[in-house]
């Protein structure tokens, strides 16, 4: 027996004990017609080699372990940055219980999305009743000031015209006339998350921007767009603290600083925080938008700039460098002076790296992530004096790669580094076992690379499952920097430490000071 | 605030009449046949149920694929299961719900990872099957100690008109007839999950019993084979119940499907009996079994002990004396054990209200593990039920247990606001909300991260989570001082 009330034990204990352990080894000797040990071992060896990864690295059809996720997910995640906005995908249902899962499983926080429910009649005759039926409902049990339409896989294949059915919904009075429904289309058979972020995105702005009398622009007025990311709680204040100190006249184009980080006390909000209409259609007026992931948002600033403003496409900037960019963009752009006290944040950061900079010298890293993501750690990982040796994305192509490449060149440091567009996790396996590298950077799911190739992963990426409270801290700004040098110092004291515990064996070098 | 039953029935058919009053006169006719007041005494729930759910209501539902990868196929350990069509389901489902396996992943196990044909526009466009074709291929040169492959179809493939049924065939036959698995899973069939355990079963029928070779695993029978169906193996929870079957002198030849293989499934038509756990989304299999090799099947029940009990013994029967004693002795051994867990927890948690939301047989099967402890669920209902597992809820819910069939969130939130109870057992989607209401919860899909729940040993961490969740001191700090 296993179990005693006074001293019980979870899973992690439990299935260690000999009742268990006998048990598995019975079931695997008799029932599971298992390949011989030695057959295992000599593939799992296999999978280190050379060879292995020339196949692996062949393949054309099969994708395993990707680092990316589908547009809806996205558009799901740019609607929820505006105020009192239910977010609405057209199409099946289960895919948007699995959004919810998803942005809760990392956020710890509900995520409040609705679908318009279509089965196999709807795929036949289209979703049109499901869309004037689903908005009516929608409007009446959540009362949004906003409904926010993107699209699953299945009403894009079978053709649905959202512009079309909206404005067949407000016909049959599902919701006013006047009342607010931007759409995007986000197939989920092109692009990732972060295109359906960036069309979903476009699509609110375009909504009340076309709109719009004339444009008068602001002098020194900005917009700011933070993109897809899992720590965007975090980072969006981080964003409007500077911004603040910055004195910038600016708007925040989905901010969903709030939403995701709402507390507990007896109150649930289905909303919370989140860019006003008014603040969208103020907007327009900004003399320009400045967005932190290129990436993220191709076509919004595309649109931005098609109505006369400037647009600013940052990649993801992390630590000294970057935010000195977007502070100096800020500052051009608003016609405001950085003040003292920002200097004595990036006085402060900086201080910090020269502390540790013998910890980090030459460490060699491998990460991989949404495309801005990897430009902003590339650079500040160069910066640190370590190498990031293995730099790959799913969801990033050629000319991402290049930027990637562009910044390898342009420190001593990036010498022996590769990058690699549309690759997979499974990718990454072969090149931790033939390139092997020091530490890992990306999500959750490279836990499982930590485990089969023994590299430290250090969790920046999104999602983050396993790990409670990321995304409430920023790792932009000089103070986030702050944030992601700390997590890369904690892994390697760790390590270290977990190195020399042996008592009279390898504790020499467990030392007290370091 | 302890209501008579009367006046149980009379709070929760206001509230019933309130929340319908919410929606749009259509909407709130049809959710109308969804809730319900239990009466004692009736043969089931009085509710409709695996109905289309209603567009823009926040159904918590998910899908025939959902169904099929997620919870039959996805836990076989040793075959690969490919989600066939964009990058997304296979994301969103990878590894979340913790079916506990043994094996080198990777290597001879695939359980935790994501196979996809991350289909483009091109894909859609010309069709996918040259794809998979090739997708195969590349599985089988890079996995090589895979004993099967599933291929899970994500919404377009039904669409597009690929046949990939042809394609399995075709490969399977160059692959020496290779274990491959087509499953029309696509997550616009149906109402929910349930048709896709339902279509899951049926290929597992078709693909895998039928085209088995019934000598292809040497195989010596026993008089004392079972197979247990309909466990999951969700935080251990299919190893805590074969202990006991083994303890008390069964043979367990098959688990399907928490650390399953395939092989154990080639094996289970030569099981004696099977027993049931999961019913809603493996009967289909076990009727079957008995229809065609005459192999019985039974339902138990192993949350909690009073359960626990009555199903061993259910089991036992089945079988001769010496399963029998087993089953007493392996009831008297664990008594001391649950006693002590009751007796340290029970104290605790008497009086304490729930309301569950779950899916498969939850919504149902735990209550006597809370009844148990001294609890008292006041609400349930499923998100994927037919009418037979209302019918069998009855034998669980008291008189005025208020019944709520694929539950909205609007309704939801407003039966817990309304009737404060002391736990909300659901899942992922819900915890956050009731929990920034004050209410304590416990996620009752995945165990919140913890089980086993099932057999004895998971019932010392059930009774242990229950009490964590009730009287964690945190409830006591969400309203500020000041604004008493």
């Amino acid at each position: 027996m296993s179990q005693h009330a006074e001293t019980l034990i979870d899973h992690e204990m439990l299935f260690r004990k000999p009742e268990y352990t006998d048990m598995f080894e019975n079931k695997q000797k008799n029932f599971e017609y298992k390949h011989p040990r030695d057959r295992i071992i000599e593939i799992q060896e296999w999978t280190k080699t050379r060879e292995y990864q020339e196949k692996n690295f062949a393949r054309e059809a099969l994708t395993v372990n990707p680092a990316k996720a589908c547009q809806p997910l996205g558009a799901v995640f740019a609607a929820v940055g505006f105020r009192n906005t239910l977010p609405f995908v057209h199409g099946s249902q289960g895919c948007v219980a699995y959004y919810r899962s998803h942005f809760s499983r990392h956020f710890k926080e509900p995520t409040s999305c609705v679908s318009s429910s279509m089965t196999e009649d709807a795929a036949v005759f289209g979703g049109l009743n499901n869309m004037i039926d689903g908005l009516a409902n929608a409007y009446a049990l959540y009362k949004p000031e906003m409904i926010a339409v993107s699209t699953t896989c299945m009403a894009e294949v079978i053709g649905d015209d959202l512009d079309g059915f909206i404005k067949n919904a407000k016909m049959k009075g599902s919701v006013p006339q006047d009342f607010d429904v931007p759409f995007a289309h986000t197939p989920a058979f092109v692009g990732s998350h972060i295109t359906g972020y960036d069309n979903a995105l476009r699509g609110i702005i375009q909504h009340f921007w076309e709109k719009c009398d004339a444009r008068t622009p602001v002098p020194g007025k900005i917009n700011f767009i933070g993109g897809f990311y899992g720590f965007t709680t975090g980072n969006l204040r981080e964003v409007k603290r500077l911004l603040g100190i910055m004195g910038a006249d600016y708007t925040i184009l989905g901010d969903t600083s709030d939403i995701w980080d709402t507390p507990t006390d007896g109150e649930y909000r289905m909303y919370d925080g989140g860019t006003t209409k008014e603040e969208v259609r103020g907007a327009y007026h900004a003399e320009a938008t400045i967005s932190f992931q290129q990436f993220c948002t191709e076509k919004t600033l595309k649109y931005i700039e098609s109505k006369g403003q400037e647009v600013v496409a940052l990649n993801h900037p992390v630590g000294v460098t970057g935010t000195d960019q977007f502070l100096m963009e800020v500052s051009r752009l608003t016609g405001k002076a950085i003040p003292e006290q920002l200097l004595k944040e990036r006085g402060r950061l900086v201080d910090a790296i020269a502390d540790s900079q013998a910890m980090l010298h030459g460490k060699k890293f491998a990460l991989y992530g949404d495309p801005d993501l990897m430009l902003g750690l590339t650079a500040f990982l160069l910066e640190l004096g370590a190498e990031p040796t293995t730099v790959l994305s799913t969801n990033g192509d050629d000319s991402w790669a290049a930027k990637v490449q562009a910044l390898f060149d342009a420190s001593p440091f990036g010498k022996n580094c590769k990058v690699y567009p549309k690759k997979d996790m499974w990718h990454l396996r072969s090149l931790l076992f033939t390139e092997p590298v020091d530490y890992l950077i990306g999500n959750t799911h490279g836990k499982y690379l930590e485990r089969d190739c023994g590299v430290p992963l250090i969790r920046l990426g999104f999602p983050i499952f396993d790990r409670h409270h990321y995304h409430r801290f920023p790792i932009w700004g000089y103070e986030g920097g702050l944030r992601v040098l700390v997590m890369i110092l904690d892994e390697m004291f760790e390590r270290l430490d977990q190195s020399t515990i042996i008592t009279a064996k390898t504790d020499i070098s467990y030392d007290i000071v370091r | 605030m302890s209501l008579t039953l009367e006046e149980a029935k009379v709070r929760n058919k206001e509230l019933i009449d309130e929340v319908l009053g919410a929606y749009p006169e259509k909407a709130g006719k049809r959710r109308a046949k969804h809730l319900n007041i239990h009466e004692e005494g009736k043969s089931d729930c009085g509710v409709k149920s695996n109905i289309k759910s209603l567009p823009g209501v926040m159904t918590i539902r998910g899908c025939a694929y959902a169904g099929s990868k997620g919870v039959v196929w996805g836990p076989i350990k040793d075959m690969i299961h490919i989600s066939h069509g964009p990058v997304g389901c296979g994301q969103y489902s990878w590894a979340t719900r913790r079916n506990y396996y043994i094996g080198t992943t990777g290597i001879d196990t695939f359980g935790t990872m994501q196979f996809t044909s991350d289909f483009q526009e091109k894909d859609i466009v010309f069709g996918g099957d040259k794809k998979l074709e090739k997708l195969l291929d590349e599985v089988e040169a890079l996995f090589p100690l895979n004993k099967g492959i599933s291929i899970q179809s994500e919404c377009p493939i039904g669409l597009i008109g690929d046949d990939i049924e042809a394609v399995s065939k075709k490969k399977s036959k160059e692959l020496g007839g290779k274990t491959i698995v087509p499953v029309r899973c696509e997550g616009f069939r149906g109402v929910s999950q349930s048709l896709g355990h339902h279509i899951a079963n049926d290929m597992i029928r078709d693909w895998v019993f039928d085209k088995t070779d019934p000598a292809k695993n040497a195989f010596e029978p026993s008089p004392y084979d079972v197979a247990i169906i309909g466990d999951y193996n969700i935080g251990g929870d299919a190893w805590s119940s074969r202990i006991l079957l083994e303890e008390m002198g069964l043979r367990v030849i098959a688990q399907w499907s928490g650390d399953g293989t395939i092989a154990e499934i080639e094996n289970t038509p030569k099981a004696k009996l099977n027993v049931l756990h999961c019913y809603r989304s493996m009967n289909y299999i076990s009727r079957h079994m008995e229809e065609k090799y005459g192999i019985p099947w039974v339902e138990y029940n192993f949350f909690g002990p009073s359960k626990i009990e009555a199903s061993l013994r259910e089991i036992a029967s089945h079988f001769d004396d010496k399963i029998k004693e087993g089953a007493e002795r392996v009831i008297a051994k664990y008594k001391p054990m649950v006693e002590a867990v009751i007796e340290r927890f029970k104290p605790r948690l008497e009086g304490k209200k729930v309301m569950l939301y779950v899916g498969g047989l939850r919504p149902r099967h735990v209550i006597g593990a809370y009844e148990d402890l001294g609890m008292e669920v006041v609400g349930t209902g499923y998100e994927f039920a037919h009418n037979d597992d209302y019918q069998r809820t009855t034998d669980y819910i008291k008189d005025s247990t208020l019944v709520y069939d694929d539950v909205t969130g609007y309704e939801f939130e407003k039966f817990v606001e309304k009737i404060q109870p002391d736990l909300v057992g659901s899942g992922i989607k819900e915890k956050y909300i009731f929990q920034k209401m004050g209410v304590p919860f416990r996620q009752m899909h995945s165990w919140d991260y913890s089980g086993p729940y099932h057999g004895y040993d998971g019932f010392a961490v059930f009774a242990r989570d229950m009490d964590m969740a009730i009287n964690s001191p945190v409830w006591g700090l969400t309203r500020a001082p000041w604004l008493k």
